[in-house]
Formats: structure tokens, C-alpha cells, sequence
């Protein structure tokens, strides 16, 4: 059995559906009761036969001391679920999981705040419901309220709070968790891109004291950069379990094959599809790694099935946190049917080394015929065009040159 | 070895014993380790509680005076003067404020405890901490609120120039089985409440009715005799007279009122107890 601080064997949690709409009022359950003889015994509609989902079904797995464990699959897998009975918020219907160590969840950001309360106050309540006792809150209150930047109003009520602040006191309060289980819940996609990076940063350094982490993201790039394995939840049960990469790449393109919208469910598509993309005679081998900053071109395939007139052609590029690069368009692509090229030629891309990815599509009439997030992502690793002391930020990588030249002498 | 293997290694050394989660049982117990883990929490809420209930109302603290004492004075203005009832010696002012005092205490414990569950659904459904902690803190939370109303009454009895008795050295036992008996019939309500909503409008009804069904207005020695031990079956019996005899010491302890309260309480709390942990293991999942 060995390190696992988390074992989980056979957790199943059923729910009843349909009769939970409405809650249950005495007063029904007493005319139930009394009128229960004068029934002829052709009605119990919602009696027995209420169905029942599995939201989780014999999901087994073990979790070692130290691991950052990412859960991913979609909404409604039973991500959620799985974290709450590791959490004991909820009790499993079959199985069980052993827990070997403090657990600290975060399921949501602001648990336990109250509005009456002072930003303080809310402080000391939300850490103590955390988990936190009251000596260690004191001891960490300067750091939460620095992580925070909410200085200036700790003594105000939290309901003249900007939820943005709310937010950031929140979070701050649950990264001072030390737990040595956090669990957490897509608690990360909140707040501005800034305080991600912060959140994400904190993270970092709890995995890095040794702790162990089970964390759910819809965000591939936070789970690529803190989860050494990914557990894919589909349907309640364990789909597949593995390494980060290889299981993620996986993900990726079971997402993408059904994300555009033009595609029907069964793989039929009208007029037009990109089908797959690469550099031109790449330097490095792999037909999605750009290591110069010179010229280059990219190739996009398309396969048309019907003449398309005055078409729309779209691309756009897109860094690891979903923002955009550059975006470029044109008018008037006419295709006949077949396959096609598209290549651009670009002098330099400029970019700062990393993960991007291409977005390609088409469109007629003003209706899309296709929408392609491609994959693979697009890797940068070029030459680095920085101070080496400098501190790492920017977009673009330019080299450039610098001359001092004397205007007047003093 | 990298800085996070040694870190880790240095948790493990230090691991607590492993936690089982399994599917809920038939049978429970007491978890009493646990809640004594948690008693830090349990501190927080009442703190929270009390925080919040001050903020919120503009007399505040003048409240927890001012409700014992109005009712008080109505009471003595109806039932003492004009329709005369007896008060077993005792000017009735006193005599329906040491009814009060308990009373007081109690009826405002239950309101809060009926909702409790369904206030903290959010909190509930996010984070775990054993839920028995929830009405354990509505019942503690209204003790402030009781310690200001006594301060009122060790003022009327000032007025009155009543003079302290020994009996008053088993008022804090009164007090515990106040709390006992608030306690069990929370745990019901709160736990009812969580899976029936229409509980908590039932709640002022029953208050209502419950106020005159215990020796609050009138004496328990109103009741002919042969009637007194029904009588005791409410525990509020036991708990009022008792407390009416530890403040003013009037005669001898209510003994056999109190034993059987006490019975009652006794089983309200541990049935209470039981329904409550049962309700627990679905709370999340319903409320």
C-alpha cells in the first residue's frame, strides 16, 4: 500500500433525481399519511420508482504523498462529486477512501464569508471554517492581507467590498492553508489574469513543501504546469489515468474533434475542414517547433467538399492563457473542391519562447463552415532577447540594437 | 534529495493515523473527539452569531434587556393584577421574570437553531466540520443575551429588596439543564427543518403554545396534584421551577417536577442526538 496518502477503492455515489425538485413539506408528508387509505393505490408516481443516477461509480485510484494530481473531463463527470467525499462533505453510497493526513478543501472561493463582518472579521471566520485555528490566522494575517492588497479596508464591512476584492481576500485567505491535502476546485479561474499568476505561484510553492494536491481545472495550461499526473473523470468513472502530457494530449483531441460547430455528431461536415497544419521544413524535427526568428511559413490544409464562393478566411494566434496575439482576415477565398493549402509567409514572428496555438476558420455568407482551434499547439523555443537579470515579462522576443552616442560634453 | 522530497519525507514522518470514509452505517455514535477537535470552530460561530445580531440592530444589546422586561410587565399588568393569579408568595413582577429568564433563553435558542442548517447550506455543501456544531452554537450564543436579562433581574430583586439565598449556588446546574433541554429540542428542529422547510413556520405556533403550557404566567402548583408529573412531562417544567426556586429560594426544591423533566430532557437530547447524526449523513446531499 505503501505512500498513498489517498486510496480510493470502488467510491460510487448515487443521487436521486426527479424528486428532489420540491422540497418535502410536513405538511405533505401528514396529508400523504391521512389520505393514504382513501387512495386506490394507482398513484405512488414518485414513490419507489424515483431514478437515481450513479454520479460516481467504482472509482478507484491512489494518490502518493507529494503528488499534484489533476482531475480533469467535463461538466457533469463527477470531478466535483469526487471531491466532496474526499472531502467528507458528502458520504460515498459504495466503496471507501482512506485519507492519511489533514485535509484542506477549497471548493469555492469565499466560503464562510459574511457581508455584516469587517474585512478582518471575515478573515478570522473564513480561516477558522477553513480549517485554520485562531492562533495560526494571527500568525498569518499580515501575509494573507498582503497577499490580499486589501489593507486600506480591513476594517470595513465586506459588503461595500468590490467582488474583485472579495475575491482576492478569499483566495488569500485559502493559499494560507497548509494543509497536507488541499483539494481544490476550479477555484483558480477566478479573478483578473494578474492574481492568477499569483494563485498559480502560490500553488506552485505548496506543491513544492511537499504537499499533496488534487486539482480540478478546465484550464489545460495550469493543470500542464503543476499536475505531474491526470486522472480523466468521464461519466463517474476513471476514463483514463496517466501522465500529465500524454493524457492531456489526449483530452485535447477528444475535445477538439466534437468542438466545432459545423461538424455534426457524425463526423459529416458541410462545404469545408481543416484537416491539419505544420511549419514549412522545420529546423527542429517536429512539425510544430519554431526555433528561429527569421522568416518563416506556416501550412494549413483544408479539405472542400462544395465550391465555396466569396468566402471569409480567419486566423489568429493565441498564447497559453487564451490571449490574443494577433488576429488577421481575408475576403473573397474562393475553393473549389479538393484539398488546399493555405501558407503564410511571415518575415519573423517575434514571440516570446512558449505554447501558443493557431486558430484557423472560414466562413460564407456570414455563416461559419469552419472553426479550428488547431492542435498541436504551436511551440516557440527561439533564442531569448533579454537581460538575463531582467525579470521575464512581454510578449514579443526582438532583437535589437543598441548604440550611446555623445550629444554635448558637459 | 530535491528541496520537495525532504520536505515531504518530513510530513510523512509526522502523518496523523489514516481517516476512513465510508458509506454511513445504521448505527452512531457520539462524536465527541471530534467535536472537541472543533471546538475552536464552535467558538467562531457563536462569536460570528453574536457579532452579527449585535451589528445588525440598532437597540442591540439594550434588546436582550428590554424583550424579558416589557413582557415581564405586561404580564404582571394582565395575569397578576387583573386576573389575579397566584404567584406563591412572591411579588408576581419576580415571580414571572425568574420564569422569564429561562424562558427567554430557550424560546430564542430555538429559533435559532431551527434554521441553522438551512442558513449555513452554503457552508455546509463547501466545507466539512462535524454538523452537530451548528446548533451547539445557536444554543451557547444565546447565553450572552441570558447574561444580560439575569443583570436585569439582580436589579428587579435589588427593587424589591429580596436578599441573595443560598440557593442560588445550583443556578449554573439549572442553567446546564436549561441548555440540555434547548439543546435536544434543537437538534430535532434543526434536523427536521433541514429535510421538512415548513418546520420553522411552524416554529412560533409552537413556541406560543408551549409558553402557556409551562410555569412561566402561573405556578406549577396550579396543577390539581394527580396531574402534576403529566405536567413534569414538559421539560421546560422542571427547568422554570427549578430556576424560580434557585433565585429565590422559596420553599423546597421542586424535587419530583424535576426528576421527571430531567427523564424527559434526557431522552429529547440522546434521541435528538441520534436523528440529528442520521440527518447528517444526507444534509449535503438534500438541503
Amino acid at each position: 500500500m505503501s505512500d498513498a496518502v489517498i486510496r480510493a477503492e470502488g467510491l460510487g455515489k448515487r443521487y436521486r433525481v426527479g424528486e428532489r425538485e420540491r422540497y418535502l413539506a410536513l405538511r405533505d408528508i401528514l396529508t400523504r399519511a391521512i389520505t393514504a387509505p382513501f387512495r386506490n393505490g394507482n398513484g405512488r408516481k414518485n414513490g419507489r420508482g424515483a431514478d437515481h443516477i450513479w454520479a460516481l461509480r467504482d472509482v478507484s485510484f491512489e494518490i502518493e504523498q507529494g503528488e499534484v494530481i489533476g482531475l480533469i473531463g467535463r461538466n457533469g463527470a463527477g470531478k466535483t462529486t469526487l471531491l466532496k467525499i474526499l472531502s467528507r462533505i458528502t458520504r460515498p453510497t459504495s466503496g471507501f477512501a482512506e485519507i492519511g493526513g489533514r485535509v484542506g478543501s477549497l471548493l469555492e472561493v469565499g466560503t464562510g464569508f459574511h457581508p455584516e463582518l469587517t474585512g478582518r472579521e471575515n478573515v478570522y471566520l473564513s480561516g477558522a471554517i477553513l480549517g485554520m485555528g485562531k492562533v495560526e490566522i494571527a500568525r498569518k494575517f499580515d501575509e494573507i492581507v498582503a497577499f490580499s492588497e486589501v489593507e486600506r479596508f480591513l476594517e470595513t464591512p465586506l459588503k461595500h467590498f468590490s467582488s474583485g476584492m472579495q475575491t482576492r481576500l478569499a483566495f488569500a485567505v485559502a493559499a494560507h492553508l497548509e494543509p497536507e491535502i488541499l483539494l481544490v476546485d476550479e477555484v483558480l479561474a477566478v479573478g483578473d489574469l494578474e492574481f492568477q499568476k499569483k494563485c498559480m505561484g502560490k500553488m506552485q510553492d505548496v506543491s513544492k513543501s511537499g504537499r499533496t494536491i488534487v486539482f480540478v481545472s478546465h484550464q489545460m495550461n495550469q493543470i500542464r504546469r503543476l499536475c505531474s499526473r491526470v486522472l480523466w473523470i468521464e461519466g463517474g468513472a476513471i476514463r483514463e489515468a496517466g501522465a500529465t502530457a500524454m493524457i492531456l494530449g489526449e483530452y485535447e483531441s477528444a475535445l477538439s474533434s466534437g468542438k466545432s460547430k459545423t461538424r455534426r455528431a457524425d463526423g459529416s461536415y458541410d462545404a469545408a475542414r481543416f484537416v491539419r497544419w505544420s511549419i514549412e521544413s522545420p529546423d527542429a524535427g517536429a512539425p510544430n517547433l519554431l526555433n528561429t526568428l527569421g522568416a518563416v511559413s506556416m501550412h494549413f490544409t483544408v479539405e472542400v467538399t462544395r465550391r465555396v464562393k466569396s468566402g471569409h478566411h480567419g486566423i489568429a494566434l493565441f498564447n497559453s492563457e487564451r490571449q490574443l496575439m494577433w488576429a488577421w482576415a481575408t475576403d473573397e477565398v474562393e475553393l473549389e473542391p479538393g484539398l488546399h493549402d493555405f501558407r503564410y509567409t511571415f518575415p519573423t514572428l517575434p514571440l516570446r519562447p512558449g505554447s501558443y496555438s493557431w486558430q484557423v476558420s472560414l466562413w460564407e455568407n456570414g455563416e461559419a463552415l469552419d472553426l479550428w482551434d488547431c492542435l498541436p499547439d504551436l511551440i516557440i523555443a527561439t533564442e531569448v532577447h533579454q537581460h538575463p537579470q531582467d525579470q521575464w515579462n512581454g510578449i514579443l522576443n526582438i532583437p535589437c540594437e543598441l548604440e550611446i552616442g555623445r550629444l554635448t560634453t558637459a | 534529495m530535491s528541496e520537495g522530497s525532504m520536505a515531504a519525507e518530513a510530513l510523512l514522518a509526522s502523518r496523523p493515523a489514516v481517516l476512513r470514509i465510508v458509506p454511513p452505517s445504521r448505527w452512531w455514535k457520539l462524536p465527541i473527539q471530534e467535536l472537541w477537535a472543533y471546538r475552536e470552530l464552535l467558538y467562531f460561530f457563536v462569536w460570528r452569531d453574536i457579532k452579527i445580531r449585535y451589528k445588525q440592530t440598532a437597540i442591540g444589546a439594550a434588546w436582550a434587556v428590554l424583550q424579558p422586561l416589557l413582557t415581564m410587565l405586561i404580564f404582571t399588568l394582565f395575569f397578576g393584577r387583573l386576573a389575579h393569579i397566584p404567584s406563591e408568595g412572591l411579588p408576581y413582577p419576580v415571580f414571572s421574570y425568574s420564569g422569564l429568564l429561562p424562558w427567554m433563553y430557550f424560546a430564542a435558542a430555538l429559533q435559532a437553531s431551527t434554521n441553522t442548517i438551512v442558513e449555513n447550506q452554503r457552508l455546509i455543501t463547501k466545507v466539512y466540520f462535524p454538523r452537530l456544531v451548528l446548533p451547539i452554537s445557536s444554543v451557547v450564543s444565546g447565553l450572552v443575551d441570558f447574561g444580560i436579562s439575569f443583570l436585569m433581574f439582580v436589579v428587579i430583586m435589588a427593587y424589591y429588596r429580596m436578599h441573595p439565598v443560598w440557593a442560588m449556588l445550583w443556578l449554573p446546574a439549572f442553567l446546564v439543564l436549561a441548555l440540555l433541554t434547548a439543546l435536544g429540542v434543537g437538534l430535532w428542529l434543526s434536523a427536521l427543518n433541514a429535510i421538512y422547510r415548513d418546520v420553522r413556520y411552524v416554529l412560533p405556533f409552537m413556541v406560543q403554545f408551549w409558553l402557556f403550557a409551562s410555569p412561566v404566567v402561573y405556578p406549577a402548583s396550579l396543577m390539581p396534584a394527580k396531574w402534576r408529573w403529566v405536567y413534569a412531562l414538559n421539560p421546560m417544567t422542571g427547568v422554570i421551577e427549578g430556576f424560580r426556586w434557585a433565585l429565590v429560594g422559596h420553599g423546597a426544591p421542586p424535587i419530583r417536577l424535576l426528576l421527571v423533566s430531567t427523564g424527559v430532557v434526557l431522552a429529547v437530547l440522546i434521541s435528538g442526538l441520534a436523528y440529528f447524526q442520521k440527518m447528517e449523513t444526507t444534509v449535503a446531499d438534500v438541503v
